[in-house]
């Protein structure tokens, strides 16, 4: 797709998807190839849900490239991510205190990341109890 | 291959004979309108006499990373010299209608918008280069916002000592409890930059923290 047709697609809410990826389909990928494949869901108009979560310094270099795109991208203002992780007692900063190395090296199965444009998702509000997606319109 | 490990060595001596003398990167990290700023420039005023960067209540009005060098702090008769670097905020999203609120022209609102993704990107490519880093929330928002758990995890990755300061207590809706209980792993600290409320308790933790450098 290029880039002009991804950036007309994207705002409309109309006609967008929700796309699931299982953590099987990034395992092997490194981060170029990851973050390439989730920008190609997310700008094609998809809010992701992914299972597990990326490695810290992977989120950030999302954030990054997406922050590159806007203003070059018809549409296109960033995105919406958040994390939940499936064990509350034991969170992403102590497993990596303790050294569990799925959480320094992403995985960490037990976790959901969603993913959208921010032409779709408003805003993710979240605590540790539940996710609230609101779209734009 | 051999050169490589060779120049890491010399690097790594000149690096601790650096930090030998005292002076320590002392990065402020945060989302948008945190307060990193107001808080840098009440250390630098303090210290220096000098402020660092201008404040707004517009978000972004930090778009390119701030330096001070050379900021020696005293507390309790101890003294340590730090590099000050205060960063842009970190976003997910940048609408440069959000600017329009604050009556900002359309023109200045796309440049700035544009600026603070610039900001963003800076910021990110800084972590890597922080001795120790103070990540500035603001007390009245949620801190489960991914941004501070991004940011945090980075550090916590990369073995940079973090301090987590919740700033604005001053306001009614500051909510200290559950900054405290988003990051129990961290020292939180309360303070208010505006009013300079609690700083004593900021350096202490401050010359704590060092320590881990």
């Amino acid at each position: 797709m290029s880039k002009k047709k991804r950036g007309e697609k994207l705002g409309k809410l109309k006609g967008f998807s929700i796309q699931f990826l299982p953590y099987s389909e990034i395992k092997d990928q490194d981060s170029n190839e990851r973050i390439k494949k989730i920008l190609g869901i997310i700008l094609g108009n998809n809010i992701l849900i992914l299972q597990g979560r990326l490695r810290a310094e992977e989120e950030a270099r999302l954030i990054g490239d997406t922050m590159a795109m806007i203003g070059h991208l018809k549409n296109f203002k960033g995105i919406e991510l958040a994390v939940i992780s499936g064990d509350e007692k034991l969170n992403f900063f102590k497993k990596i205190g303790k050294g569990i190395a799925k959480a320094l090296l992403g995985g960490d199965l037990g976790a959901v990341t969603i993913i959208g444009p921010a032409t779709i998702v408003k805003d993710i509000k979240k605590n540790p109890k539940k996710i609230e997606l609101l779209l734009s319109r | 291959m051999g050169i490589k490990i060779f120049k890491n060595f010399f690097k790594r001596i000149f690096s601790s004979m650096f930090k030998a003398k005292g002076e320590i990167k002392l990065g402020f990290y945060g989302p948008p309108n945190a307060g990193k700023t107001s808080l840098a420039n009440r250390i630098c005023k303090d210290f220096t006499g000098e402020e660092i960067g201008s404040v707004s209540k517009v978000p972004h009005e930090t778009r390119t990373v701030q330096f001070k060098e050379k900021v020696e702090i005293e507390y309790k008769g101890k003294k340590m010299v730090f590099k000050m670097i205060d960063t842009p905020g970190i976003a997910t999203r940048i609408d440069y209608e959000d600017f329009l609120k604050y009556k900002v022209k359309k023109k200045a609102a796309k440049e700035r918008a544009k600026e603070a993704t610039q900001g963003v990107i800076e910021s990110i490519k800084w972590l890597d280069d922080m001795d120790m880093v103070v990540v500035v929330l603001d007390a009245t928002e949620n801190p489960y916002n991914q941004v501070n758990i991004t940011i945090i995890g980075n550090l916590v990755a990369k073995k940079i000592p973090v301090l987590i300061v919740a700033n604005k207590i001053d306001l009614r809706k500051a909510d200290l409890k559950k900054i405290e209980s988003a990051f129990p792993e961290y020292d939180t600290i309360g303070i208010s930059a505006k009013y300079g409320k609690n700083l004593e308790e900021f350096y202490e933790s401050i010359f704590k923290l060092s320590k881990k450098v």
